[in-house]
């Protein structure tokens, strides 16, 4: 492959990298009007969101610097939910990070660094690709999660984050190399030739490979916020500034369900039967605790913690889902986490704009918001359905086919217990629309909405009502990644 | 026993006990001290298993900066030095009980699973290789890493910075 074909190839990361230093390179010598810096970030997002696009059209599909990236439908799906996620990030951070900091520049700098960081997590195909944007991706986040450097809260965050991390990635580290010990090798589709070798030949292979899988898991479901390595998300969550929440709790997730899928499907396909039975206990413990735990919080950025860990159960029940004849279960992972995308990073913002106003994260404060802001309440019900998972929105779809895929492979209970779960959650989600619209409000003043934020909130209610009603092209689209991610040798 | 499995012994012996005097350690800044000792170790077995490069990296990185940084960073700190300082809290038996079963579990898959042994013999000149590697096959990684460091250094300038109000 030729060098200019390379370039091509990686352009969106490539694009990332260069503004991300444009913009931190600017902001030592721009000292006044440091608010351009945000729309420079946010003009950014656009020249590598329209090479992924244009790669995605053309149909690429290949491995790229001697198989450290996969350059596929796959990658780039993740791609464009990363763009987008750091978009809506940095639209709904505008204000409410004017008026907090005046280290702005370097906050739309790391936040591009994130996204190039998630861009590279769901290209990787090789273990040690995998390692470094993983670590890289977490190294950012603490940062950003403990950016308030004089507010306790935000640095108890950061440092909670970051000791869950360097435990978490360790372990990682630890089964990376008991599997290349095993099969000598860190490529992923070269671990999966290597297993088709050896298991005709040898006999106790089990005993290296289980540890080295679930020590990896563990290092995976640190970034997808699992029991029982989710015990930082409520206090990173409630900790960290909000839009940094609201990027945590939808770009890394969805890419440790990317790293997790390609390793699962590209380089241990022989141990389906092993790590579907890991997966099963832990998706039910998962979204049974989260959706528990939720309903005793009084601080909507801990409920929203807790939620998100119990939607991540939900959309572990598309991988379990998988057997030879159907890729249901893996199309609805995908379709699940772009409905997530626009309805949690949407609900995010609601409450971005709502404490931006008001410097309140408590759940009662919330009461008769229908008469101070109703646009905002209104998009905020909307959300909330989505995140329950009723129709029209964007969450029916995605659930509809995670839950669908599990009662085709024959796992009844998976399903019942997770729709049972999206029952509970509508307790917790609802108790904040009866609050917003059945009580009165203890002042009549109209909230004064920030601008940006509720452009973000416009923008998320569009598409979760888009996904929701018309989801046919984003299926067309989801099909040709997951079949990209099978086709890989 | 040939000398190599002589020194492997010791190695090993004076590695593992230094890491458990790390952990067990009262007071940090002996700790801080046995992590070096710990370090130093880790580099002898580089040094046995043919990897000069790496030894030499180990010593200069991790005991050189690393582990100095932390004991500057450990006697720049008051209440670390005082006798106040807990080393172990009340679930230091949990996560004993914890660690025992990983390091069971860890060291039956280290003896029992058949690893891949390379058949090619030691290169003769494994520094050239290793940068030819780093630059060919392994410079995507490479790359990452660079920025990695960079974001690294930025980050560590913001949460160490002082929070001043605006200028206008």
């Amino acid at each position: 492959m030729d060098w200019a074909e390379t370039l091509i190839l990686l352009s969106p990361q490539l694009l990332l990298v260069v503004w991300a230093l444009l913009v931190l390179g600017l902001d030592l010598v721009v000292k006044k009007a440091k608010d351009g810096l945000a729309y420079l970030a946010l003009a950014g997002l656009a020249p590598p969101l329209g090479a992924a696009i244009y790669l995605l059209a053309r149909g690429t599909a290949q491995p790229v610097l001697s198989g450290m990236v996969q350059v596929d439908a796959f990658s780039l799906y993740f791609t464009i939910i990363a763009c987008l996620a750091s978009g809506l990030v940095i639209l709904a951070s505008m204000e409410y990070m004017k008026a907090r900091t005046r280290y702005r520049g370097e906050f739309y700098g790391l936040v591009l660094l994130a996204t190039l960081a998630m861009t590279l997590m769901a290209a990787s195909s090789n273990l040690i690709m995998i390692y470094l944007s993983i670590e890289f991706m977490s190294l950012t986040s603490y940062v950003l999660v403990g950016y308030f450097r004089d507010d306790p809260k935000s640095s108890e965050g950061g440092l909670k984050y970051f000791l869950f991390g360097a435990v978490t990635s360790s372990l990682m580290l630890y089964g990376m190399t008991l599997m290349y010990g095993a099969t000598g090798t860190t490529d992923l589709s070269g671990i999966a030739s290597a297993l088709t070798g050896m298991q005709a030949t040898m006999a106790p292979w089990r005993f290296v490979f289980l540890p080295a899988i679930l020590l990896m898991l563990a290092g995976f479901s640190f970034k997808m916020a699992l029991v029982p390595f989710h015990q930082w998300a409520p206090d990173a969550y409630e900790g960290a500034p909000t839009p940094v929440a609201t990027l945590l709790s939808v770009g890394p997730k969805a890419m440790g369900f990317a790293v997790l899928l390609r390793v699962l499907l590209t380089a241990v396909p022989h141990f389906q039967f092993d790590w579907v039975a890991i997966l099963m206990g832990i998706s039910l413990v998962t979204m049974t605790l989260g959706n528990l735990t939720a309903m005793r919080q009084t601080n909507i950025k801990r409920m929203l913690a807790y939620s998100s860990i119990a939607q991540a159960g939900y959309i572990l029940v598309g991988i379990i889902s998988i057997d030879l004849f159907s890729i249901v279960g893996v199309l609805g992972v995908l379709l699940y986490l772009m409905a997530y995308l626009f309805t949690n990073a949407g609900v995010f913002i609601a409450v971005i704009a709502f404490s931006h106003v008001t410097n309140s994260d408590e759940i009662e404060d919330y009461t008769g918001l229908a008469r101070r802001a109703p646009a905002l309440a209104g998009a905020m019900v909307i959300f909330f359905m989505s995140l329950a998972g009723l129709p029209p929105t964007a969450g029916f779809v995605g659930k509809l086919f995670v839950f669908g895929a599990a009662v085709k492979v024959g796992y009844y209970y998976l399903a019942i217990i997770g729709v049972l779960n999206s029952v509970i959650s509508v307790v917790y989600y609802f108790n904040v629309v009866r609050l917003m619209f059945f009580l009165p409000p203890p002042t009549e003043e109209r909230l004064s909405l920030p601008r940006f934020p509720m452009v973000a909130v416009l923008i998320s209610v569009v598409m979760v009502l888009i996904i929701g009603l018309y989801p046919q092209p984003l299926i067309d689209l989801v099909t040709r990644s997951v079949t990209a991610l099978a086709m890989v040798p | 026993m040939t000398l190599i499995q002589v020194v492997f012994v010791i190695l090993a012996v004076a590695a593992i006990g230094s890491a458990v005097g790390v952990v067990t350690s009262k007071n940090i800044f002996y700790s801080a001290l046995l992590l070096v000792a710990c370090l130093f170790m880790v580099a002898g077995f580089y040094v046995l298993l043919e990897a000069p490069f790496l030894a030499a990296v180990q010593v200069l990185v991790y005991v050189g900066a690393i582990a100095v940084l932390i004991i500057f960073a450990v006697m720049l700190t008051e209440s670390m030095m005082s006798k106040k300082a807990r080393a172990r809290n009340d679930q230091w038996w949990v996560a004993l009980v914890v660690a025992i079963c990983l390091a069971a579990v860890l060291l039956y898959v280290v003896v029992t699973a058949t690893w891949q042994v390379s058949p090619a013999a030691p290169p003769t000149d494994a520094i050239a290789a290793l940068g030819k590697a780093l630059m060919s096959t392994y410079v995507l990684p490479f790359e990452v890493a660079s920025v990695l460091l960079l974001m690294a250094l930025v980050g560590s300038i913001i949460i160490a910075r002082e929070e001043k109000p605006e200028e206008e």
